[in-house]
């Protein structure tokens, strides 16, 4: 008698095992699943390695290890998680926080323009010091009156000097 | 002597046009050097300054009698608490509770308002931490940051007091440690 209530137990304590077990793996399933739908860190950080937080300066977003910063990577993966695209990400990001987050400046001519025109100058400059520093240019004079006149100044010593040589030849 | 072969040197000179544009560029990096230097010795706008006009978007839930975004010349005529904050900065903690217990103390006086402006953060962290702490009085975004620009703030948390003037009387740098601090600033500040 007691054999056979043993038996019925047990009876009892497999499917009941079995029907918790597949409770759990259910709750599992549905956790990966739900883990499925976020993006990946590298999906984050695809994204955050072009963006510097203003009060980490000179350390990329993706691997900065500040509170800030792990705020603005979820944040990055919650947008993403929205469907928004990356461009749209980062304007959000320089609508918030200003176009200094950026890793390269906006794409605007003035961006590019001014360094472009300052390197110009800079080399032109360069190349003209050069220039009249190395290579001084030589000047004959147009004529051997001009030169007397441009080369001798008119000095009476000498001009005295000069008569006394021509006396002596 | 006379037929000495003479070879003068000399230099072509560059165009005087060039020569003006050369300098006024040289001196016009020159100031912009020496203003950016200058600035970055100020440190935070100084006391005895008169405050600028800026905008403040505000939060959901924490507008300013129904409205989602002031101006700081709205409060002229008040005294004015100017409070930097973010949700990650764990000194900036430190005072919430005693910013609070000072604006419920002030509030229905209607002469000081407090408005909290919060640097580099995110919305969601941020909501979180008002709620944390109770905060009641208007709060927003420092968009672009331009506000902490303009005031250049050194770090979080930053309070500026400000007159009924728009003047700049205060600048607290670093956490209040109690409510009697903060009292002592802003009571003076009513009296004038």
């Amino acid at each position: 008698m007691l054999n056979n209530r043993r038996l019925r137990m047990t009876n009892y304590k497999l499917p009941l095992a079995l029907l918790v077990a597949l409770a759990v793996s259910l709750v599992l399933a549905a956790t990966v699943f739900a883990q499925d739908g976020l993006p990946t860190d590298d999906e984050v950080n695809k994204i955050a390695k072009d963006l510097y937080c203003p009060v980490c300066e000179s350390t990329p977003l993706d691997v900065c290890p500040t509170e800030a910063c792990r705020q603005w990577r979820e944040l990055i993966r919650q947008q993403l998680a929205e469907g928004k695209s990356e461009e749209e990400i980062k304007q959000y990001f320089v609508t918030q926080y200003g176009a200094r987050v950026l890793s390269e400046p906006p794409n605007r001519l003035a961006s590019y323009l001014v360094p472009a025109l300052a390197f110009l100058a800079g080399a032109f400059l360069l190349f003209r010091g050069f220039r009249m520093w190395i290579k001084p240019v030589a000047v004959e004079p147009a004529s051997p009156t001009e030169e007397a006149a441009s080369v001798i100044p008119p000095d009476d010593y000498i001009r005295r000097m000069e008569e006394e040589l021509k006396k002596r030849k | 002597m006379t037929e000495t072969t003479n070879i003068e040197t000399h230099r072509k000179g560059v165009p005087l046009w060039a020569q003006v544009i050369i300098w006024a560029v040289l001196a016009g990096l020159l100031i912009i050097v020496a203003l950016g230097l200058n600035r970055a010795q100020q440190g935070t706008i100084q006391p005895g300054q008169a405050v600028d006009d800026f905008t403040l978007p505000l939060f959901s839930g924490y507008e300013y009698q129904g409205a989602s975004e002031v101006k700081l010349s709205d409060f002229r005529g008040k005294v004015v608490v100017i409070n930097f904050w973010a949700s990650w900065c764990k000194p900036c903690e430190q005072e919430a509770a005693e910013l609070q217990r000072a604006w419920e103390q002030y509030e229905p006086s209607g002469e000081v308002i407090f408005l909290g402006v919060d640097y580099v953060d995110t919305e969601p962290e941020a909501r979180v931490y008002l709620k944390k702490f109770g905060i009641t009085f208007p709060n927003g975004p420092d968009l672009a940051t331009r506000i902490s620009q303009y005031f250049r703030i050194k770090g979080v948390p930053e309070t500026y007091f400000i007159d009924r003037n728009g003047v700049l009387k205060y600048v607290q740098v670093g956490p209040f440690t109690s409510l009697s601090q903060i009292q002592n600033i802003i009571d003076p500040l009513l009296a004038e």
